[in-house]
């Protein structure tokens, strides 16, 4: 007793497309640029967390015979720094620092920021008013001079650098995610779960988060670079990660008086930087296109 | 501007238009249309969603992304053939020879200028003439399309109107370069019900008083009505039936035109059960080899599937593309390629 | 079945004879903000004053234009924007008084106009569907989505696991109806529900609603535009104008014989569908008026061709038409006594 005689799937081309993660992985692993940074990223991370098993150098060695070696130099293939130390070894022992200090703010903003976006956006009123004028406050500050400001405040280290650039990142996500889940709020089908019976929970887990966890996450993945940048100089100003500890921003800053002595080993760290912060970015916006975020 | 008509040339023909999309799915959007259409007819290109009634506008002005997509066979304009054109004069052809009203004019409009600027704009850069006479035009067109207190109108954003005003001003900026033919792309479609015969009643008029060709697009069998001289219908990328509009309603011969004129419930009667076309309109991922409709067709028969059906002329320019009417007909038309 | 579930037996209270819903003086009005403090510098007039009833089984029609509140009604009696005047009895029960908002949800479902947005894009249909019984704790919600999923002419095998950019609109539109029918209302609000949908893939829709109506005992609220698809599906007609009720009364008598000159226009306005008579004047010139404002005394006195003094300065009450006190207009013509001309002077004591 089917009450639809006239059934719909007669005739029907049927359409049967993959699920949509497989289909951005079809699509970002056609994007050659993306790939190659995302290669590139890898084994940065890889070659950081694996640092010890390389068969470095120790990075933290001195040796007041052999400073500022060039390129190439018999047993340091990237030369030594200021104090004689591997430039390798510390390079790559730097990674984990910089890019410590350079992702984890924005993972831990990212969480903060998506909750702070999705009840303001979800609530809408007094509440919305509330949390984005609040973030506001933060966000009418340029990002650098914030960061700068906290990390002064609370003193060098890293932890309070974690802190300020996770301060200095909230804000811009906090945004993203509010605008994107008002944009799925006024949705019918929010309003057919309200219909149903849903409840505010309920509705922002099952039908909200799916759809907008995408864009901010690709949003959020375009801000490490810039956090990486801000770690860097941060350590660069001495406010952040203390010496004598390898790190791309501070070997900058000690490397700088050497920029006559030996401008391509003195140029190291910030090309380091400059590469990483630059596949971070593309890699962003391949995902940004494999996703199909809209903005 | 180009060249006078020629006498005796229609002013749009389309000889076995082909167009097909690439990208993740291939589309075959137009397949096989064919059509002439001569100066000062107003023709209603109906169709549902996905039939090709847009994708054959935007053909007619170049619009589709070249890198995406394949014509193939003749599309010509006043006897010239437009897929020859480019740069200085593609850009004449563009709003000079041929213009557009789109169905959603807030978006066609652009939010910073005012209408006035906007159509003065579009005169001076195809007549070559002065910003003050360009004006006058203006103030000429706003009149015409019936808009009160033109001169005050001339200095509003598009965002100051209603929707119906903003619709005549479009209206306005397209006929203000007095095109020989204009292609309406649902021009009523999103608006309100009193305001939509208003529209169409214009468009009527004005299509009698500058004597241009209009194509109007459409899903609405009574708004083609309203404004056509002939009617063609279009099903997956080809013209089904084509006629008079007294004969393609009066006498519809093709069972996808008989579908939405009943599915156009005028006259149905309430409680009983519809005679709906079941299904829904193919995908079009590959070339049709047979009737496209045949799947939905509650007269479809084993020489439906067997080749594509031939186009049968049925005299006064009525053409159906149906076996059904081979046996009707004494001489069937030789079946085209 | 799922008629077994005692929760969805619920009694029919009223008896046959208690309207299904009654919509009393609704007022909704929207606050325009603006400036530094968002400070309130306009109204709308969204809903101003409607009352109706809907019987139970039959289709009850909402025609107007956009703006005209149709819209916001309907969401006033799904409860998804608050009132800010007038009542709703559901059944004999008081929305507020004898019935919470949750329990008048599980009585009155809703299909949208844009069977896109009304689906979330990352669930399968099936658990779109299964979305409403879960949360109101029935037993096996996911045999319930597929039993409704065939029910609308999908079959659960094919179609179950689909995600709804994989369907066509017209297949998106029967998820949306099952997943209102899965919440087991007795009354159904169709808002422009088969008005995006092509022609014939339309006629399919409405064959489908006439079939379910049955099948479940329900009643429609049916909002459209198109005047031909209310006349084929709606037992009664109500023509809204800016946020008021102008017209109400049996579709067919509305359709012969139009009282008030608004619902004459919509009528007027109609494409011919006859090419040798042809459509030769437009009804009406103009938009219809924001509801920001809206016009003083009758709301229509700005477009109305009939328009006298009298209908700028008081606003018409709905009265009857020719005896027949299930259809009314309000429009001073038609109140004996108003001071239009065309009204009968005094009335007949």
């Amino acid at each position: 007793m089917s009450a639809a005689s006239d059934t719909a799937e007669l005739a029907e081309p049927v359409v049967k497309t993959r699920g949509y993660w497989s289909g951005v992985v079809r699509r970002f692993s056609r994007d050659p640029v993306a790939l190659t940074c995302a290669v590139i990223v890898l084994a940065l991370i890889l070659a950081a967390i694996f640092a010890p098993y390389l068969g470095l150098n120790d990075p933290y060695h001195a040796s007041m015979i052999k400073r500022l070696k060039p390129i190439g130099y018999p047993g340091f293939p990237l030369g030594t720094d200021e104090q004689g130390r591997d430039m390798l070894s510390r390079l790559i022992y730097g990674g984990r620092l910089t890019l410590f200090v350079g992702l984890m703010p924005v993972v831990f903003a990212f969480f903060i920021g998506s909750a702070l976006g999705l009840v303001a956006g979800y609530a809408g009123g007094w509440i919305n008013t509330l949390i984005m004028r609040t973030v506001d406050v933060f966000f009418a500050f340029p990002s650098v001079l914030l960061a700068i400001a906290i990390s002064s405040a609370l003193g060098a280290g890293i932890i309070n650098s974690l802190v300020s650039l996770t301060i200095v990142f909230i804000p811009p996500i906090a945004r993203v995610a509010e605008s994107a889940t008002a944009g799925v709020r006024s949705l019918d089908y929010i309003d057919a779960a309200r219909a149903s019976g849903g409840g505010a929970l309920t509705i922002i887990r099952v039908h909200i988060i799916g759809n907008v966890l995408g864009p901010i996450f690709v949003y959020a993945t375009s801000l490490t670079s810039v956090c990486m940048i801000l770690a860097a100089g941060l350590s660069f100003l001495g406010i952040g990660v203390r010496p004598p500890e390898p790190e791309w921003g501070l070997m900058l800053n000690t490397l700088r008086t050497a920029i006559y002595v030996n401008p391509w080993v003195a140029a190291l760290p910030g090309l380091m930087i400059f590469i990483t912060s630059l596949c971070l970015n593309l890699l962003s916006d391949g995902l940004r296109s494999a996703m199909n975020v809209k903005d | 501007m180009t060249d006078a008509p020629k006498p005796g040339t229609p002013l749009v023909e389309f000889d076995n238009l082909k167009v097909r999309f690439r990208g993740e799915r291939t589309v075959h959007a137009i397949n096989g249309v064919s059509l002439s259409m001569q100066p000062g007819e107003m023709l209603g290109l109906l169709g549902e969603s996905g039939s090709g009634k847009s994708v054959t506008l935007k053909t007619l002005l170049r619009l589709l992304p070249p890198k995406r997509t394949d014509i193939e066979g003749g599309v010509r304009v006043n006897g010239t053939d437009i897929k020859t054109l480019s740069g200085r004069r593609l850009a004449a052809y563009r709003g000079g020879e041929v213009s557009m009203v789109f169905q959603e004019p807030a978006l066609a409009l652009d939010p910073v200028y005012t209408v006035g600027d906007q159509i003065a704009e579009t005169v001076m850069r195809h007549k070559g003439v002065s910003r003050r006479a360009a004006m006058d035009v203006a103030l000429d067109m706003l009149t015409r399309v019936r808009i009160p207190s033109p001169e005050r109108r001339l200095k509003n954003y598009p965002h100051e109107m209603s929707g119906g005003m903003r619709q005549r001003a479009m209206i306005a900026l397209a006929l203000a370069c007095r095109p020989q033919l204009l292609l309406a792309d649902e021009p009523t479609t999103a608006l309100d019900a009193t305001v939509q015969i208003q529209i169409l009643l214009l468009l009527r008029e004005l299509q009698k008083e500058f004597g241009m060709g209009v194509i109007f697009v459409t899903h609405d069998i009574g708004v083609a009505v309203e404004v056509s001289d002939r009617i063609a219908v279009m099903y997956a990328g080809n013209i089904v039936e084509t006629g008079t509009t007294r004969d393609v309603i009066k006498d519809p011969r093709h069972p996808y035109t008989k579908g939405l004129l009943a599915a156009n419930l005028h006259g149905a009667v309430k409680g009983e059960r519809l005679d709906a076309i079941p299904g829904s309109p193919p995908a079009l991922e590959e070339p049709p080899s047979a009737c496209s409709f045949a799947p939905r067709c509650a007269f479809a028969r084993p020489a439906c599937l067997e080749a594509l059906p031939p186009e049968i002329d049925l005299g006064g320019g009525h053409k159906v593309r149906c076996v059904l009417e081979q046996d009707q007909v004494k001489t069937p038309q030789p079946v085209e390629a | 079945m799922s008629k077994t579930d005692p929760r969805s037996a619920k009694a029919d209270r009223g008896g046959p004879n208690q309207p299904l819903i009654i919509a009393k003086d609704l007022k909704k009005h929207f606050p325009i903000r603006s400036g530094l403090f968002n400070r309130q510098s306009a109204t709308v007039r969204a809903v101003d004053g409607v009352s109706f009833d809907v019987k139970k089984g039959e289709t009850l029609g909402i025609v107007g234009e956009s703006g005209c509140g149709k819209s916001t009604t309907a969401r006033l009696l799904v409860g998804l924007i608050d009132l800010d005047e007038g009542h709703i009895v559901f059944d004999g029960d008081g929305l507020g008084e004898d019935i919470s908002l949750k329990e008048l949800r599980r009585g009155v479902q809703m299909v949208f106009q844009d069977s896109y947005a009304s689906l979330n894009p990352r669930l399968t249909i099936v658990d779109s569907v299964a979305f409403g019984p879960k949360i109101l704790g029935l037993g096996n919600p996911t045999g319930r989505a597929r039993d409704l999923l065939g029910r609308v002419g999908l079959d659960p095998n094919r179609f179950a696991d689909r995600y709804p950019h994989e369907l066509s609109g017209g297949q998106r539109q029967r998820v949306n109806i099952a997943r209102a029918l899965a919440m087991e209302p007795r009354l159904v609000i169709l808002d422009e529900a088969v008005s995006a949908l092509d022609k014939s893939v339309e006629a399919q829709v409405l064959n489908l609603l006439n079939d379910l109506r049955r099948e479940f005992g329900l009643t429609y609220v049916f909002i459209s535009h198109d005047l031909n698809v209310v006349r084929y599906i709606s037992d009664r007609v109500l023509v809204m104008y800016l946020g008021e009720v102008v017209e109400i009364g049996p579709a067919d008598v509305i359709y012969e014989n139009q009282a008030h000159p608004y619902t004459a226009s919509l009528f007027a306005a109609m494409p011919s569908m006859d090419p040798d008579n042809l459509t030769e004047e437009p009804p009406l010139a103009g938009d219809p008026p924001n509801p920001i404002d809206p016009p003083s005394g009758c709301r229509f006195h700005t477009r109305c061709k009939f328009a006298e003094g009298v209908c700028s300065a008081k606003t018409p009450k709905l009265s009857v038409i020719g005896g027949d006190d299930t259809h009314q207009a309000a429009c001073h013509m038609q109140e004996p006594g108003s001071g239009h001309s065309a009204a009968i002077k005094e009335a007949a004591e």
